[in-house]
C-alpha cells in the first residue's frame, strides 16, 4: 500500500474518533451545567473542556468572554478551530475522499453523508436547538462508520491502518477526559468522600464515555474516583479504557510490520505492559495527572513514529 | 437554423411526432408512468449521486466547489445496426491516429508524401520534439481515445473531435447505467441494452497488454493530479474499480532508471501509469519546471522504454484542431481504406481564404481555439450577441493560425427533462476507445446533452448534463 494512503487512513479514523470523543466530553460538560452550582463553577467546568484539548490559548485569542454558547461554537462549529467536530468531520471525511477507491462504497459514502448532514444540522441551528441531540448523532455516526469499516472492509493493512488510527486516537481522548478533573479544580477528589456534585461529575463522566453501566455492572458498588480511574485505565475489556486502546495498538502495529517499526513496536508494547501490570493505588499515590500527562506525551510520540516508520517516511 | 434531427421522434413539425421503432418500448412504459413517480426518481437520483460524491470541480469558482453533473432520466437509444457502423468507423480513426503519431515520430512519412505540412506538425505546441525516435510498446499511443460524435442534418454522424490525450467523462457512463438500473430496473427487463460495467476490466486488460516488453506481471497504477482536480472522482473511481492504486506524483520516484511508488513496505516498482494529466506536468525536469505535481526523472525512464504512459507523450500532436481537417487523409495514406465517418467541415483560419470566409460568416460559424478543450473560448456565432461576435473578431484577428471555424451543426435532439416537462435538447454522444493489442470499445458511450434550450455547448463545465446510452441488441 501506498504510504500517502496509509497516512490518509490513519487520519481519516483520528478524525472520526476526534469527533466522537470531542462530541462525550462536551455532552459531559452540558449534562453537568444544568446541575445547580455557583457561577464560577460553571466557568470552570467551560474552561477545562477548553484545557484539555490544549485550546485556552487558541479560544482566548478570539473571545474576550467565556461563556457555555461561545465555548460550543468554538468547538463544535467554529472552522477555524482544527480540533473543532466541524472541523474534525470535515478533515476525516476529506482524508476519506483521497483515497475513496482503497475504501469500499460504503465507508466512503458514510464519511460523505455524515458531512453533508452535519453541514445541514449546523446550519439548521442543532447546536441552539438540542446540542445533546447533536452529540448523540456525532457519536452514533462514529460507530455506524467504525461498524461499516469492520463490516465491508478486506481485513488487510488498509484496515489495520484505520484501526492504529482510532485507537491511537481513542488512548490519547479517553486519557484527557479523564484528566479534565484536574483542569477544572485542583486534584483533590481522591480519596476524600464525593460531594453531590462530585458525585454527578464522575457519573457524567462514565456516561460520556458509555461506562456508566459497565461501572455498575464491574463493581456493583457506589462510585468512586479510583474505581472510575481504575475502569477507563487498566480495565482490559472496558472498551475505551487506556489498556484496551493499547491492546489494539499493539496488535495493529504488529499487523503492519516493516523494516523500520521494531523500535516504534518496543514502545508500545511498553506502554502496554505498565498499563497491564500497574495498580490504581500506585498510580494514585504518584499523582493521576502526572501519570496521564506522561501517557499522553507518549502516545504522542508513538504517534510521530508511525508516521516516520509508514506514513511519510523519507526518500528511498 | 436548419430543422433537428430528432433521436426519438421521427417529425417534430406535428406534434407528439411519430416515434422511433427503436424508441417505441421505451415511450409505451413512458406513457404509463406518473409525472410524480418520475420526478421523485430524479429527486433520487440526485440524491444519490450527492451522497456518492460524484461531483466534479469547477475552474473559476471557489477552489474545492464540488457540483453535481446533471443526470437525465430519458436514455439515448442507438439501435445495433447504427451502432455497429460507428464501431467499425471509430475502430479504422482510432487506428489510423495512432499510426499518424507513431510516424510522426519516426519516418514522417506523412509529411514527405506532401498530405500534412511539416510546419503544421513543429509549430504545434503539442508536438513534443523529445519523442523523436523514440519506441513506445506495440506502438500505440492513444492507449484510451474520446472520440467526440454528433449527428446532424438528416441523422448522420460527425467525428466533431478526437480527444486523444486525457478523455474523461467513462465514470459518469458507468454511473449513468447504474443509476438508471436502480431506478428502473423494469426497463433493462423489456429491452435488450447491451451492459456496459465490463470497461474497466477491458482498461485493465488493454493497460497490461502495453506494459513494457519483458514484465510478465505489470503493476499498474492511476496518476492523479489530486484530489482538487475536476475530474478526480473518475479518477479515484477507475483505479478502485480495476483493483490498482492511486497514485500522485509525489508518491513516485526515480531511481536507476525505474520508476518506484513509496509503500508502507519501501519502494515498489511501477510498469505502467495511466497518468490522468497533460504533457506538461508529467516531468518538471523536462517540460514545465513549476510543476509539483510530476515526477523528476520520469521522462528519462519512459524515452528508456522501463516504463508506459497511457496515453503516451506527444499524443496532442494527432488531436488538435488543426490537424482534424487531416484525419481523412490519413485513414487513406495508412490503411488505404476509404473514412467511414465523416469530418465536418473545417475552415483553418492560419489559411488567408479560409479566415477571410471566417470573419465574414462569424455569425453562422462555430469557431474554436486549436487546443482548447472544455467548450472553453469558443464562439457559437449563432448563438452570441453582436457584441460578442466583435470580442471574439479581435482575438482571432491578433492570432488567426489559434482558431478554426466549422459550420454549426445541428445537432440532434433528445428528448429531455426540463423545467416545464419534457423538451428536446441537443446532445452529442463520447464512446471510449481502447487501443493495446486489440482495439476495443464498450458498446455506447457518454450522451451530454446541452440543458439549456438552444444551446448546443455540451460541456459539463458549461452546464451540460449526461443521460444512460443504450445500444439496443438485436
Amino acid at each position: 500500500m501506498l504510504s500517502r494512503t496509509a497516512d490518509h487512513l490513519f487520519w481519516m479514523a483520528r478524525y472520526t474518533e476526534r469527533a466522537e470523543n470531542t462530541a462525550r466530553m462536551l455532552d459531559v460538560a452540558v449534562q453537568t451545567s444544568m446541575l445547580p452550582q455557583s457561577v464560577e463553577d460553571a466557568e470552570l467546568d467551560w474552561r477545562a473542556m477548553l484545557g484539555i484539548s490544549e485550546l485556552q490559548s487558541a479560544f482566548d485569542a478570539k473571545h474576550a468572554v467565556l461563556d457555555p454558547k461561545t465555548v460550543l461554537e468554538f468547538m463544535v462549529s467554529d472552522p477555524d478551530n482544527p480540533s473543532s467536530i466541524a472541523a474534525c468531520l470535515t478533515g476525516a471525511r476529506e482524508n476519506a475522499r483521497a483515497v475513496r477507491g482503497t475504501l469500499t462504497t460504503e465507508v466512503w459514502e458514510t464519511q460523505n453523508a455524515t458531512w453533508l448532514e452535519m453541514q445541514k444540522r449546523l446550519a439548521q441551528g442543532a447546536l441552539e436547538n438540542d446540542p445533546s441531540e447533536f452529540f448523540e448523532w456525532v457519536k452514533y455516526r462514529s460507530h455506524l462508520s467504525r461498524g461499516v469499516t469492520v463490516g465491508t472492509m478486506l481485513t488487510d493493512e488498509a484496515m489495520h491502518f484505520i484501526r492504529l488510527g482510532t485507537f491511537l486516537e481513542r488512548a490519547d481522548n479517553t486519557a484527557r477526559i479523564l484528566d479534565v478533573k484536574y483542569h477544572a479544580a485542583k486534584e483533590n477528589g481522591i480519596g476524600e468522600s464525593l460531594s453531590q456534585r462530585d458525585f454527578y461529575y464522575w457519573a457524567a463522566l462514565l456516561r460520556s464515555v458509555s461506562g456508566f453501566e459497565i461501572y455498575r455492572k464491574v463493581y456493583r458498588d457506589v462510585i468512586t474516583p479510583e474505581r472510575v480511574a481504575e475502569l477507563l485505565m487498566l480495565r482490559g475489556d472496558m472498551p475505551r479504557s487506556l489498556l484496551a486502546c493499547m491492546d489494539q495498538v499493539v496488535a495493529n502495529l504488529k499487523l503492519v510490520r516493516n523494516d523500520v517499526s521494531g523500535d516504534t513496536e518496543r514502545l508500545a508494547g511498553k506502554i502496554h505492559s505498565e498499563l497491564q501490570f500497574a495498580r490504581i493505588d500506585d498510580i494514585l499515590a504518584a499523582k493521576l495527572h502526572d501519570t496521564l500527562t506522561e501517557f499522553m506525551e507518549r502516545i504522542f510520540e508513538l504517534g510521530n513514529r508511525v508516521s516516520r516508520d509508514f506514513l511519510v517516511p523519507m526518500a528511498a | 437554423m436548419a430543422k433537428f434531427f430528432d433521436e426519438m421522434f421521427a417529425d417534430e413539425s406535428d406534434s407528439p411526432g411519430k416515434v422511433r421503432e427503436h424508441y417505441r418500448e421505451f415511450d409505451n412504459w413512458l406513457r404509463r408512468q406518473k409525472p410524480e413517480v418520475i420526478e421523485r426518481k430524479r429527486a433520487e437520483a440526485d440524491l444519490s449521486f450527492r451522497r456518492v460524491g460524484i461531483t466534479f470541480a469547477v475552474y473559476g469558482d471557489d477552489a474545492g466547489t464540488e457540483r453535481l453533473i446533471p443526470f437525465d432520466t430519458i436514455p439515448r437509444i442507438i439501435p445495433a445496426h447504427e451502432w455497429t457502423a460507428l464501431q467499425a468507423g471509430l475502430v479504422q480513426r482510432v487506428k489510423a491516429l495512432n499510426m499518424f503519431v507513431h510516424d510522426i515520430y519516426h519516418e514522417q512519412n506523412i509529411i514527405k508524401a506532401g498530405i500534412i505540412p511539416a510546419e503544421q506538425i513543429y509549430r504545434n505546441a503539442q508536438y513534443r520534439p523529445e519523442m523523436q525516435g523514440i519506441n513506445v510498446a506495440s506502438d500505440i499511443y492513444a492507449h484510451i481515445a474520446g472520440v467526440d460524435i454528433v449527428r446532424a442534418g438528416e441523422g448522420e454522424f460527425y467525428v466533431l473531435e478526437d480527444n486523444l490525450r486525457v478523455p474523461s467523462g467513462v465514470s459518469y457512463m458507468l454511473e449513468d447505467r447504474k443509476m438508471m438500473m436502480r431506478l428502473f430496473p423494469e426497463l433493462f427487463a423489456r429491452n435488450r441494452i447491451a451492459p456496459v460495467e465490463h470497461y474497466p476490466d477491458m482498461l485493465l486488460e488493454n493497460l497490461r497488454s502495453v506494459a513494457p516488453a519483458g514484465v510478465a506481471d505489470p503493476t499498474i497504477v492511476v496518476m492523479t493530479p489530486g484530489m482538487y482536480n475536476s475530474a478526480y472522482f473518475e479518477h479515484a473511481f477507475l483505479a478502485q474499480q480495476m483493483g490498482v492504486e492511486l497514485v500522485e506524483g509525489k508518491d513516485l520516484f526515480v531511481n536507476a532508471n525505474a520508476v518506484y511508488m513509496r509503500t508502507i513496505r519501501g519502494p515498489r516498482r511501477v510498469d505502467v501509469i495511466y497518468r490522468r494529466m497533460d504533457d506538461d506536468f508529467l516531468d518538471p525536469l523536462a517540460f514545465r519546471s513549476d510543476s509539483t505535481l510530476g515526477v523528476p526523472g520520469l521522462l528519462s525512464v519512459y524515452r528508456a522504454g522501463r516504463v508506459t504512459l497511457a496515453n503516451a507523450i506527444g499524443t496532442g500532436v494527432a488531436d488538435d484542431k488543426s490537424i482534424y481537417p487531416f484525419v481523412p487523409d490519413m485513414i487513406r495514406f495508412y490503411l488505404s481504406e476509404a473514412p467511414l465517418l465523416n469530418n465536418v467541415p473545417t475552415y483553418q483560419c492560419r489559411k488567408a481564404e479560409d479566415l477571410a470566409y471566417t470573419l465574414a460568416n462569424l455569425a453562422e460559424l462555430v469557431v474554436k481555439e486549436v487546443h482548447g478543450a472544455g467548450g472553453y473560448g469558443m464562439l457559437v456565432g449563432p448563438a452570441s450577441t453582436k457584441q460578442q461576435i466583435e470580442d471574439f473578431r479581435r482575438r482571432l484577428l491578433a492570432r488567426p493560425d489559434g482558431y478554426i471555424a466549422q459550420p454549426t451543426l445541428a445537432l440532434s435532439s433528445c428528448p429531455t427533462y426540463v423545467e416545464k416537462g419534457i423538451a428536446p435538447r441537443h446532445i452529442d454522444l463520447r464512446p471510449f476507445v481502447l487501443s493495446g493489442k486489440t482495439i476495443s470499445m464498450v458498446p455506447g458511450g457518454l450522451t451530454r446533452v446541452a440543458l439549456q434550450e438552444g444551446s448546443l455547448v455540451v460541456n459539463s463545465s458549461q452546464g451540460g448534463g449526461t443521460k444512460d446510452t443504450w445500444i439496443l441488441e438485436k
